[in-house]
This record gives structure tokens, C-alpha cells and sequence, in this order.
């Protein structure tokens, strides 16, 4: 009974895999260029980091460099595992700076830059002294911080918001006036009022233009809590990097560098997927 | 329900001062469809804005309604050459975006938008961005949003000519239907002599620099027009023909 099943099985799915042979060889095919194109997306990339550390370690067994001066990969992996509370704090620390002054950047940015954009007299009021303040570098003034504010967070949250108000500024006040003359028309023939061209049309059409200022600045916000924290600090990544430059702890300086990169990137990419969510309709975003 | 009179413009160019009209006297009645044609830069664009309320004559008068026009009015609407749409703004609440603007009912405004959607053949694309939609398809969502509010008048400013001969003859014929339903004082603006004859009532023809009123040509044949099956092909043609002669000399004469 059971042989004749069996026998009954096999013929029916060679009478189905026959006439249906065309299909499964085309989903084949398609799934061959899926997997290629994930390879290229992610496959390539992967490979590239793991030659360039795979270099990396080869070249400090090789030439025996000296573990203070460049650790090898896994010096910096015991680093972590070594201390990853206390990296896992510290990166707390300078991640919580960085987005706090990045968030007061952008609350006190775009504001100014709303009200450069709706007015020639106050545009030609704070301009100068934006880029004159801007041309100052930013590096000069974290002593200074220090002396007024301390060793806590605020000097490294001024220092990031330093760091992040110009671009902000700058691009979203570029942003705003870049109103398409249709759109202005447009706005001028429904009478509508200042505040309603504003939210119904100004406003949105430059949120593209904001976001790269968003973008510019999150890159510059980790440097800022780095600078800050370097300069003087008794927490973050940055204290983490000079103490143990100071004992010659080259691999948790490594890891610390690390996962300031990792921080940035997060940050970066957060903000381009949000940017992608939110402005499907942006030309960089179709 | 609009009229010019005595309505000159004068703008300050960099040789001087330059006449764009010069003493428009016209009357456009209730629900008539009134064309504008003449060539570029005889001022018809200027006298749609200042139809408007988007620019004020330096002399004489405009009246909408009786009442003298000082800014943009709520029952009058623009449909510009562009389209114009917000690019955030999928296609239903685009056309909504005067009601918002104006303080309208929305939710009235919401059932006439799918109808006026229906009307120009977009049923089914209202939550389509304005970017997945061709030239002519983002043009009818421009016409939607003009009529959303009933205006008593719509003012449009080449509205086709930057959309393909095709696109422009339906759109042509789709504005006529529309209007068939709905009564609305039109002034159209164009530079198309066969375009200005399947729409209009009346065609104003204006001379350039300065603008002046050359001639008022009655369009009198029977609606719906088109333009390639129409029995009344050879009227079209016999009008076009007489406006061609209108224009052509002034060209002529300018250039030599």
C-alpha cells in the first residue's frame, strides 16, 4: 500500500516539475540577482573591513609593533570586553552631550534662521555676527567654557551647540527661501496671511533643505562633545581617550575611538532613515 | 462681473519706464468665457494679475463684482502656467489646499474634490504625490484646486502651454465640459490663436508695447468645440484666420 503511494508520489511531481520547469528556472534567476545586488549592498563592504583588519593584525604581528603604540584588533576587542561597563557608560555620557546640544541647536537654529528668513533688516542684524562668530574656531573657545561652566556636561553641550547652530541656520534659512515663485503666487492669490504661507508652504518646502543642515551639524555634534571633553572633563569617550592616552592604554583609547564611530554613524543614519520617513516626496528621497 | 476701465500699467525698467497697458477699457460679463491672446510681452499676463488683485494699475479701475479690486478676492481663483501643487501634499489634499486656506467647510470641500477629481479623469490617484503624475495629470489637479471654492471668476494664465499638443487639446476640451456644468466667469490667457478660438466666447486681442485693445472678435460657434472632429471646423478656421491678420501685421511692423 505504502510502496504503490510512494510510486504515485514521485510520478505526480514529475508530471508537475515538467511543464512547470520554465517558472522555478526564472525565480531562480531572480533570486541569483537578489542575492547579488545584497552582496553588493552589504557583502562588499563587510569584505572590506574584515581585509582591512585582517591587514591591520597582520601588520602588528609582522613588524611586532609595540602594543602601546598600535594595538592589534583583538587587544582593542579585550579593551572592550574588559571594561564595557565602563565604556558602556562613558559612551552614555557623550552620547547624551552630543544629542543635547545637538536638540538645543536646533531648537534655538531654526527659530533664527525663521526669523533671518522673514525679514531683510534682521537678516542684515545677526549675519555678520554669525559668521563672525562662526570664523572663530570652535576649538579656541573649550578652555574658556571650562572656566565659566566647569567640568560638567554644560560646557560640552555649548560646545556641541556651537558646533551644530551655524549649519543649522544657514540651511534652513536657505531652506525658507527657496520658496518657488509659483508657490508664492499661489499663496498671494488665496490672500492667505503671513502665518498660513508659512505652515501651509514655506515652511514644509524647505524641510529637505533643514535636514541637510541636520545632517552637517549631527556630524559635527560628536566632535563637539570630543573637543569639550578632551579640554576638561571627569566622564565621556573623550576623558576615556586622554586618561588613557595619559597610561598608555592604547587599546581602550582604540575601543573608546570606536565607539565614537559607531555613535556617529548611528546618529547619521538615524537621522537619513527619519529624513527618508518623513519627506518621501524630497528629490534625494525618491 | 469684471470690468477695466481707463487701466494703464507702467513699469520702471532699467532704460526708463515701460508702458505694459496702456488705457484698457473692457467689460467681461457674467459666466462669459473671454480669451486674451496677442504676442509676448503685450501685457495680457498683467492684466490677469491686475484682474487679480496680485498687482494694482497705476491708473484707472478694476471692478470684480462692482466692487473695486485692492487685493486677491476669496471668490475669484488663478490657475497659473505651472501647476504649482506642493510636492508634500498627495493629490486630494492639494486640491483641498485653498478650503484649508479660505476657512472653508472641509468636509463638503472633501466630497466636491473627489467629484472635480472624478471630472478631470483622476478618480483613483488622490493619494498619489504630485511627483508620480505626467505634466498633464498635475495640471488637472492645478484646474481641481481653482474650482474647489465655486469661484465666481477664474483667471488663467496659459494653463497648457507647457504640456504636449495632445494633452492640451483634452485638457481644452475637458475645461469646456467643466464649465458646461458649472458656471463661471473665465479669462484665459494664451498665446495660441487656435486655442483662443475653441474656448472663448470672445477673444480680445491685444496689440504690444504698450498694450493696447486692438480688436474684440465674437466666437460664435455652438459648443462642445474641438478640435479634430468638428463640424464647425471651417468657422474655427475662418476666425483663427482673422485673428492671424490681426497679429501678424503688428509683428511685421515692429520688426522692420
Amino acid at each position: 500500500m505504502s510502496g504503490v503511494g510512494g510510486v504515485n508520489g514521485v510520478d505526480a511531481s514529475r508530471a508537475r516539475t515538467e511543464p512547470a520547469a520554465a517558472a522555478p528556472a526564472e525565480a531562480r534567476g531572480a533570486g541569483g540577482t537578489g542575492i547579488r545586488e545584497r552582496l553588493a549592498d552589504w557583502g562588499f563592504p563587510v569584505l572590506g573591513m574584515v581585509v582591512v583588519i585582517a591587514l591591520w593584525w597582520l601588520a602588528t604581528v609582522v613588524f611586532s609593533i609595540e602594543k602601546f603604540l598600535v594595538p592589534s584588533p583583538k587587544d582593542v576587542v579585550d579593551a572592550f570586553t574588559e571594561h564595557a561597563g565602563f565604556l558602556l557608560a562613558q559612551s552614555w555620557v557623550t552620547l547624551l552631550e552630543t544629542v543635547e546640544g545637538f536638540a538645543l541647536s536646533i531648537v534655538v537654529g531654526v527659530p533664527i534662521a525663521v526669523l533671518i528668513a522673514s525679514s531683510r533688516l534682521i537678516e542684515r542684524m545677526i549675519y555678520p555676527l554669525l559668521l563672525v562668530v562662526n570664523a572663530v574656531p570652535k576649538i579656541a573657545i573649550a578652555p574658556i567654557l571650562v572656566v565659566w561652566m566647569g567640568f560638567g556636561q554644560l560646557p560640552k553641550i555649548v560646545m556641541v551647540f556651537l558646533l551644530c547652530f551655524f549649519p543649522i541656520v544657514i540651511s534652513t534659512a536657505s531652506g525658507l527661501r527657496s520658496t518657488p515663485a509659483e508657490l508664492v503666487e499661489l499663496v498671494r492669490s488665496l490672500d492667505a496671511s503671513r502665518v498660513q504661507a508659512f505652515f501651509k508652504v514655506r515652511f514644509p518646502y524647505a524641510l529637505p533643505q533643514v535636514l541637510v543642515g541636520f545632517k552637517v551639524a549631527i556630524s559635527l555634534a560628536v566632535i563637539g562633545a570630543v573637543i569639550a571633553e578632551f579640554v576638561g572633563a571627569d566622564a565621556g569617550l573623550g576623558f576615556v581617550i586622554v586618561q588613557s592616552g595619559a597610561s598608555a592604554d592604547t587599546p581602550l583609547a582604540f575601543a573608546a575611538m570606536a565607539l565614537l564611530g559607531l555613535i556617529s554613524i548611528v546618529l547619521f543614519y538615524g537621522l537619513a532613515a527619519l529624513e527618508r520617513r518623513l519627506l518621501p516626496w524630497a528629490e534625494e528621497n525618491r | 462681473m469684471i470690468q477695466l476701465s481707463h487701466v494703464s500699467q507702467v513699469f520702471a525698467g532699467r532704460q526708463g519706464q515701460v508702458h505694459a497697458l496702456d488705457d484698457i477699457d473692457l467689460e467681461v460679463r457674467r459666466n462669459e468665457f473671454v480669451t486674451l491672446v496677442g504676442r509676448s510681452g503685450c501685457g495680457k499676463s498683467t492684466m490677469l494679475r491686475m484682474i487679480a488683485g496680485l498687482l494694482t494699475p497705476t491708473s484707472g479701475t478694476v471692478t470684480v463684482a462692482g466692487e473695486p479690486v485692492t487685493k486677491p478676492r476669496r471668490d475669484v481663483s488663478f490657475m497659473f502656467q505651472r501647476p504649482a501643487l506642493l510636492p508634500w501634499r498627495p493629490v486630494l489634499e492639494n486640491v483641498l489646499l485653498p478650503v484649508e486656506i479660505l476657512g472653508l467647510d472641509r468636509d463638503s470641500h472633501r466630497r466636491r474634490a473627489h467629484e472635480l477629481l472624478e471630472l478631470v479623469g483622476l478618480a483613483g490617484f488622490e493619494k498619489r504625490l504630485p511627483h508620480e503624475l505626467s505634466g498633464g495629470m498635475q495640471q488637472r489637479v492645478s484646474l481641481c484646486r481653482s474650482l474647489i471654492q465655486n469661484p465666481n471668476v477664474l483667471l488663467m494664465d496659459e494653463p497648457f502651454s507647457a504640456l504636449d499638443a495632445l494633452t492640451r487639446e483634452e485638457l481644452s476640451v475637458e475645461l469646456q465640459r467643466i464649465r458646461m456644468e458649472q458656471e463661471t466667469t473665465i479669462v484665459f490667457v494664451t498665446h495660441s490663436i487656435e486655442e483662443a478660438v475653441l474656448l472663448a466666447d470672445r477673444v480680445v486681442v491685444l496689440s504690444a508695447r504698450p498694450g493696447r485693445l486692438r480688436r474684440i472678435v465674437e466666437v460664435d460657434i455652438p459648443r462642445p468645440r474641438t478640435l479634430g472632429h468638428n463640424a464647425h471646423a471651417d468657422r474655427v478656421t475662418e476666425v483663427s484666420a482673422e485673428l492671424h491678420e490681426l497679429l501678424m501685421p503688428v509683428r511685421t511692423g515692429e520688426t522692420a
